[in-house]
């Protein structure tokens, strides 16, 4: 069934609408956790300390972290390689451009290429940002995320980074939360509209949560 | 009406191709777009040069035959076929661009003619039912729930024109195959083949190196007659049904 699932094109689509509704709820999750920033650092730092914590005493410190970090590195890791391969079948299945161009005929299906790949390095940089503390402007402080987003966001190139990322976030799920539907075949003509809300909705407040941060620090709401 | 075209012309599947740029003068608002090409080409062999040459049969919108992306558009600016549309959508002095069906799967012939064969393979594939030849069937024997026959019905318009794949950026042909696999796969006719069929034509819409989807939508907004973009979450849907069917087993 999986050599099934991974030599077939549709197969493989299944795989990116999978790995990708993975990581969007992971994200939804993500976003609402951050907005725990606007509560201050005593609470921040303690949600942050709280997340190593979580499942204990069944799990070990931190092992529900690590869990979550392999699932997600496993849907980061299938949704780029399909995401790869389908992308060069595509472009091998239409060598000859048409003379008569016509602007908008690939338009979701360039921003969600481009976006991706804007996601993927943004993913990079964002780990060894807050994460390893590798590529942090002076100082990491490992336990003390708070100060560690006021730095980031203290720079101007965090805040173009992150805000350029979001947007395209934002874009990668207004197409590709509807496209994941359908991919899976639940969508019909009779829930188009609601899976195309639901897309919107997911993708406006998925920006606007995570826009709100780096806007926090910049305006000193967050300090 | 005097009209200048642009149109690719190509000497054989090997040639190099280019467009070549023709008057034609004279053309009524009635002719259909392909009566335009003849008198083209009526003019072109009275000059003695070599005739454009396309695809085309019925010349009523059924065959499917006829193939040409006007300005971009597959089967040009309205919702039909190639031989169905006229002259009426042009205006005097236009310029109109004329190329072939643009997809690997579907190599070019010779000038607007491409190879469509690929997609008879995709309904070797599956696109039957097995059913005993001799006489035809009693029809009540075999009950059609009304939904059922009106969506078969509605795929079963697929005219297999390649339009879908034309217009696709990815050049798919999930639309065509999804017609073909929903038409057959909601009948009790079309009952046990219905996970084979599936996986088999999907499989062999791949080999012959079609793209995939992206849910652009290009494919539905081009096709004459107006299978839907849902016909391909169905074909999704029947292939993930299969794909766990044949797991179990
Ligand atoms: C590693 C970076 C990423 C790359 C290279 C990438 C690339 C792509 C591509 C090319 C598509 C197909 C677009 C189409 O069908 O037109 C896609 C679809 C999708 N992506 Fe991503 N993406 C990435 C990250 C993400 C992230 C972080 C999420 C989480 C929200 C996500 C969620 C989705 C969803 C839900 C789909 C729809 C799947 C479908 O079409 O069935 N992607 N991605
Ligand atoms: S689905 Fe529409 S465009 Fe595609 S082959 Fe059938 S009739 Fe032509
Ligand atoms: S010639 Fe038959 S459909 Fe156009």
């Amino acid at each position: 069934m999986t050599r099934t699932m991974w030599d077939s094109s549709v197969g493989k689509k299944t795989v990116m609408a999978v790995s990708g509704l993975i990581m969007l709820a992971y994200l939804v999750v993500h976003m609402l956790g951050n907005l725990k920033i606007f509560f201050g650092s005593d609470e921040f730092n303690s949600y942050a300390h709280w997340l190593r914590t979580l499942g204990e005493p069944f799990l070990h410190y931190e092992w529900a972290l690590w869990i979550i970090r392999v699932v997600l590195v496993a849907a980061v890791v299938a949704h780029a390689i399909s995401a790869y391969q389908l992308s060069r079948r595509d472009i091998r299945a239409r060598p000859t451009k048409y003379v008569h161009k016509k602007p908008r005929a690939s338009y979701a299906t360039r921003t969600m290429r481009w976006g991706g790949i804007i996601l993927g390095l943004f993913i990079v940089w964002h780990i060894l940002d807050l994460t390893t503390g590798t590529v942090h402007p002076d100082g990491f402080q490992a336990g003390h995320p708070y100060q560690n987003v006021i730095d980031t966001f203290s720079t101007w190139y965090g805040n173009v980074i992150y805000i350029a990322a979001v947007l395209a976030l934002g874009l990668h799920i207004r197409h590709g939360f509807w496209s994941a539907a359908h991919t899976l075949g639940v969508g019909s003509r009779r829930r188009d509209r609601a899976f195309k809300a639901i897309a919107n909705v997911l993708a406006l407040v998925l920006t606007v949560g995570f826009i709100s941060v780096p806007v926090g620090v910049m305006t000193g709401v967050v300090s | 009406m005097k009209l200048t075209l642009r149109v690719w012309r190509q000497q054989n599947a090997d040639a190099d191709g280019a467009m070549s740029t023709y008057e034609v003068d004279g053309i009524s608002a009635d002719m259909s777009f392909l009566e335009m090409l003849d008198t083209l080409n009526e003019e072109l062999i009275l000059k003695g040069e070599d005739p454009v040459a396309f695809d085309h049969d019925c010349r009523e919108g059924i065959c499917g035959a006829c193939s040409l992306v006007i300005n971009g558009d597959a089967h040009g600016p309205e919702r039909t076929t190639s031989c169905q549309l006229h002259m009426r959508s042009f205006k005097d002095g236009d310029t109109i661009d004329v190329e072939p069906w643009r997809a690997s799967a579907f190599p070019v012939v010779k000038d607007l003619v491409v190879d469509r064969s690929a997609f008879d393979r995709i309904i070797q594939a599956g696109g039957y039912v097995t059913a005993p030849t001799g006489a035809a069937p009693e029809a009540h024997a075999t009950p059609v729930p009304k939904p059922d026959a009106d969506f078969a019905f509605e795929h079963a318009e697929c005219i297999g024109c390649g339009a879908c794949v034309a217009a696709c950026p990815n050049g798919a042909a999930m639309l065509f195959t999804s017609a073909k696999v929903n038409h057959l796969n909601v009948l009790p006719q079309g009952a046990p083949e219905r996970e084979t069929r599936v996986l088999d034509m999907v499989a062999q819409m791949d080999e012959e190196g079609f793209g995939g989807c992206t849910l652009t939508g290009e494919c539905a907004t081009a096709c004459p007659k107006g299978i839907p973009l849902v016909s391909i979450t169905g074909m999704n849907k029947e292939w993930l049904r299969a794909t766990r069917k044949a797991g179990k087993r």
